[in-house]
């Protein structure tokens, strides 16, 4: 057994978080600074903080992550990081050449008291910033919130370049929250399927699924225009995807810019595509063309299908409260049943968003906001599942307790094609089907006795 | 690439002029010495800077000390709860991230390797102090697993709100009675590198684990290896090899170790330095606590781990021993040589830079020799002088403001447990007969002239150095990987190996024999153009035809 000492009574922890099921704020806003054409994401703290989190992004993606540091020292830590990262500033510039650099803090930087937007000053005054040069910045305590709150809080620092328009440029700005570039890439051809001209900030599809062609660009030809992001003020309106990552960026547009804004969930399955597709139509006022239709209508057909093999079965998940909320709905809608539902990022409004969604099911759920992986462990050991969905540290659970596994969410470790095959809309959840499927019915195929083992399912 | 033709292609000077060239004055200035042009003088190499601050903004490849003392030198370790006092972050991405492997049976024996531990601090425990949050993870840590130690890592607000984890450890360690617990101060900001966590770690270890244990260790051959990280399984390939050879190994330190192997590590009567950079202090502190004396070795590549297992027979001077250990060696080398054969005519002429570590950067120049492939640059991430130049350089170190917050502990020779292995007159001969004590040459030496020795290279330079020197291979870490194989160049993680391993001792040689033809010689990197982008010329067809 690799995690042999979780035992199956749950005792109370009040202090000690094991086997955490969320990271810390900074890596979410370098995931969302990659997003943006050009930029060069900097963390403003000690180098350990850019290593890992670059590290834990490559790993991910397998895609080169670049992002550069304010390499604190015992003395800046001391006397204030307005030293290094001014000359952070001079060396980015000078040697990267980015458009943008979009620095966020870490929990060095916030306890020590640095304030990003006097630096900035600072820089610009001591002629640090080339003309037309962009810097972003974003607090991202990582004592506070989760890797989520940072991707959140660093879309937000975007949505504060906008700038108020005085005629609405017909376009939808859609902040599509934190899903893989291939998710990005998917929502934009659904807008574009029906006729919709969208902002989508971050965009990190062309970024973190580049191709390999001999050349090496540290800024690929990907990301949102910084000039796009400031026009997003003149917005006709904006689809927040996911009250947890997009819901603060959308909101300061609306006061802001006086862009207005509907908060929805993330599009993963049948009913948040439905409604998404359904928000952007009225938005931008255009009609849905048939090939959205008709492939909405294939997500049905494999559900309908495939029924037997999903009703009733139950699941754990674990993973981020927006994507969490979406894919329980969704697996509740094709009567699989989820159970055991986990995150670590902070929220009640999450513990009674699944409970509600998961009400009609007939079942005891267990559901945790800043819960770890060991409770979820612990839960699975009293009542098992038949189906598991989370990132690639679930192996170790799935081993020991023998369950089919999914790999969903952040980080996949271990395995490829989330940032080429998209999980939303209906080919994404197409997608998420035919994973679940695959993982059933070889666990099936495997399980099964010689005289039941059939070849036809 | 990389064939004879291109090699001639470039001067050092000229190479060196071009990765300075970008930079503002003051970083060309800084960079300039810490890009050194090898060049082979009267028993001595030209000086590099090494061990200084890196560049705000320059993006490097450097870790923190948190991660050099809990990533590094004590994650490896199964049986201790290693928990992470401060924000999720560090806790996570130190999480099974590092591939150093562990054996700890099938059931029953203690294994938190597949476990995070932390005090996930808030930003209450920041404003009001963390202690008391620490105490109580503590606590539940020892309810919930009764472990032989827990061990505390001190993150970056720690140090600045000032919880005192010391204290905190002490108190539980008496409330407990049955439980080490123990803490390091290894903050991220402190020292410039991964390097200062690392002399940390040794410190906390030797002061808190050498020694404690009553169990006597009556073997015949006994070493401690030190500075092997089990990365890949290296580790269980040379515990073979030295099981093989007839020869205990005690410690290693911190490759699939226990707590009880560190307490007893005293017993040894010799050590064994790996990776010189990383241990290389308690190996120091062995010797004048308990008198074992240290030797280096290196256990990468065939011939070295050949050459090493001679060293540690010769120090016991047996003849048993050292037939035994001829005979393994006889063995081994066998299908070493045979892999070699069918390899080599493969990778001869090839070239390599590697960028890693502390010692790896060195230690694989032996492998690719052993391919006939020549390392045209290479350079460590986060050693100091007497990595590179030998550690002749260490009196005249200066010890700047970075260093000195680093705790230098005072080990004196311990009343009770100090027993000299060797007389003077004995290690005296020893020493004569070619068998060197407390020595490394380190890096330079080993390097051809005009080659180029870089230390603490970065992305920027990494690239160009590509771009410029076309080698056929390239060595470093995760983050570097795939800006480097974007241009497609292979590139080889020394970090983490890709998966691979293990590299080390016999079968690890054939190993990496295997792996560098697969990567130097794959069609991957072939592809790179369509057929259109080749041939973009047009033939025109009319469209009556």
């Amino acid at each position: 057994m690799l995690l042999r000492h979780t035992p199956k009574e749950v005792a109370e922890r009040k202090a000690l978080t094991i086997n955490p099921a969320k990271t810390c704020q900074p890596i979410g806003a370098m995931y969302a600074s990659l997003g943006i054409r050009g930029c060069l994401p900097h963390s403003h703290g000690s180098q350990g903080c850019c290593a890992y989190h670059r590290s834990a992004l490559t790993r991910h993606y397998k895609e080169p992550v670049s992002a550069a540091t304010s390499s604190f020292t015992e003395g800046a830590s001391v006397f204030g990081g307005q030293a290094n990262l001014v000359q952070a500033i001079d060396n980015i510039f000078t040697v990267y050449e980015p458009e943008v650099i979009a620095v966020h803090t870490t929990c060095l930087s916030e306890t020590i008291g640095d304030d990003l937007p006097q630096i900035f000053d600072k820089a610009r005054k001591d002629n640090k910033v080339p003309p037309g040069k962009t810097l972003l910045g974003a607090p991202t305590p990582s004592y506070v919130g989760s890797h989520v709150t940072g991707f959140s809080n660093m879309v937000k620092a975007m949505a504060a370049l906008a700038e108020p328009g005085e005629q609405k440029n017909g376009k939808v700005n859609i902040i599509p929250g934190w899903v893989e570039p291939s998710d990005m890439a998917e929502l934009k051809r659904l807008a574009e399927l029906i006729g919709v001209a969208v902002t989508m900030f971050p965009d990190t599809s062309g970024v973190l699924n580049a191709p390999l062609s001999g050349e090496y660009r540290m800024f690929p030809d990907g990301g949102t225009p910084i000039e796009e992001i400031r026009q997003s003020g003149a917005a006709l309106g904006t689809l927040a995807l996911g009250e947890y990552c997009s819901a603060d960026a959308a909101r300061l547009l609306d006061t802001k810019c006086k862009v207005p804004c509907s908060v929805l969930d993330m599009p993963f399955g049948l009913q948040a595509t439905d409604r998404f597709i359904d928000a952007l139509r009225v938005l931008a006022g255009s009609s849905v063309p048939d090939e959205v239709a008709v492939e909405r209508g294939r997500l049905l057909d494999l559900i309908s299908d495939m029924h037997q093999y999903f009703y009733g079965r139950k699941v754990a998940l674990v993973g981020d409260p927006d994507q969490l909320i979406a894919m329980t709905e969704f697996l509740v809608s094709i009567d699989m049943c989820p159970i055991h539902i986990v995150t670590g990022t902070p929220g009640k409004k999450f513990e009674k968003r699944i409970r509600e969604l998961t009400e009609g099911m007939g079942r005891e759920v267990n559901v945790k906001a800043k819960g770890d992986m060991f409770l979820l462990h612990q839960w699975i050991k009293n009542e098992p599942v038949d189906l598991f969905m989370g990132n690639s540290y679930c192996k170790y659970i799935a081993r020991d307790e023998d369950i089919p596994l999914v790999r969903w969410g952040f980080p996949i470790l271990d395995r490829q094609g989330h940032q080429h095959f998209p999980t939303v809309g209906y080919m994404g959840g197409l997608r998420i089907l035919e994973k679940i499927l695959n993982a059933l019915l070889d666990r099936k195929d495997r399980d099964d006795e010689e005289t039941t083992f059939e070849l036809v399912l | 690439m990389g064939n004879a033709e291109t090699l001639v292609q470039w001067e050092p000077n000229d190479i060196k002029e071009k990765l300075l060239r970008k930079y503002p004055p003051k970083v060309a200035r800084k960079r300039a010495r810490q890009i050194m042009i090898n060049e082979a003088l009267e028993n001595t190499t030209p000086e590099i800077v090494a061990n200084v601050r890196t560049i705000p903004g320059i993006i490097t490849m450097r870790g923190c000390t948190y991660a050099g003392c809990k990533g590094v030198i004590m994650g490896p370790t199964s049986d201790i709860v290693n928990l992470v006092h401060g924000p999720v972050g560090c806790s996570f991405y130190a999480w099974l991230t590092r591939r150093n492997q562990t054996d700890a049976g099938i059931k029953g024996e203690d294994n938190f390797m597949p476990y995070a531990f932390t005090t996930d601090m808030q930003d209450s425990d920041i404003i009001f102090g963390g202690e008391q949050k620490l105490e109580a993870a503590i606590q539940e840590v020892y309810e919930l697993f009764h472990p032989k130690g827990i061990a505390v890592f001190a993150t970056c607000p720690v140090g600045l709100i000032g919880d005192d984890i010391h204290a905190v450890a002490r108190k539980m360690k008496e409330k407990f009675g049955d439980c080490n617990v123990f803490a390091f101060s290894c903050e991220g900001y402190k020292g410039v590198s991964q390097s200062a966590g690392h002399h940390i770690a040794n410190n906390q270890v030797f002061t808190h684990l050498v020694g404690t244990s009553e169990t006597e260790r009556s073997d015949r051959y006994k070493i401690n290896l030190l500075g092997e990280y089990n990365i890949g399984g290296d580790g269980f390939e040379i515990d073979r090899i030295l099981q093989k050879c007839g020869i205990t190994n005690i410690a290693t330190f911190s490759g699939n170790s226990s707590y009880e192997q560190f307490a007893t590590a005293n017993q040894a009567d010799l050590s064994c330095v790996m990776c010189h950079r990383s241990i290389n202090y308690v190996a120091d502190m062995l010797e004048t606590k308990y008198g074992i004396p240290w030797i280096k070795v290196n256990f990468i590549g065939a011939k070295s781990t050949a050459k090493s297992l001679r060293k540690i027979a010769q120090y016991f001077g047996e003849q048993e021993l050292i037939d035994r250990v001829e005979t393994v060696i006889a063995e081994e080398m066998a299908a070493v040589e045979t892999a070699q054969l069918e390899v080599v005519p493969r990778t001869t002429g090839k070239t390599a830079m590697l960028f890693v570590g502390g010692s790896r950067a060195h230690h694989y120049q032996d492998l690719f020799a052993e391919l006939e492939m020549k390392t045209i640059s290479a350079g460590y991430e986060f050693a100091h002088r007497d990595d590179y130049e030998g550690r002749q350089v260490i009196p005249n170190l200066k010890v700047d403001a970075d260093s000195r917050n680093i705790e230098e502990i005072q080990v004196e020779a311990d009343p009770e447990l100090y027993r000299p292995r060797k007389s003077a007159a004995e290690l005296a001969a020893l020493e004569e007969a070619g068998l060197k004590f407390k020595e490394y040459e380190g890096l330079n030496p080993q390097m051809e002239e005009g080659t180029l020795v870089i230390d603490d290279l970065n992305q920027y330079e990494a690239e160009k150095l590509v771009e410029l020197m076309k080698p056929d291979l390239f060595c470093a870490g995760i983050k570097e990987k795939y800006s480097i194989q974007k241009t497609g160049v292979p590139m080889k993680q020394l970090h983490s190996y890709d998966s691979g391993g293990p590299y080390a001792g016999f079968k690890g040689a054939v190993n990496f024999y295997a792996e560098i033809d697969r990567l130097v010689n794959s069609k991957v990197w072939s592809y790179m153009k369509a057929p259109w982008q080749e041939n973009p010329e047009l033939s025109a067809t009319y469209v009556w035809e």
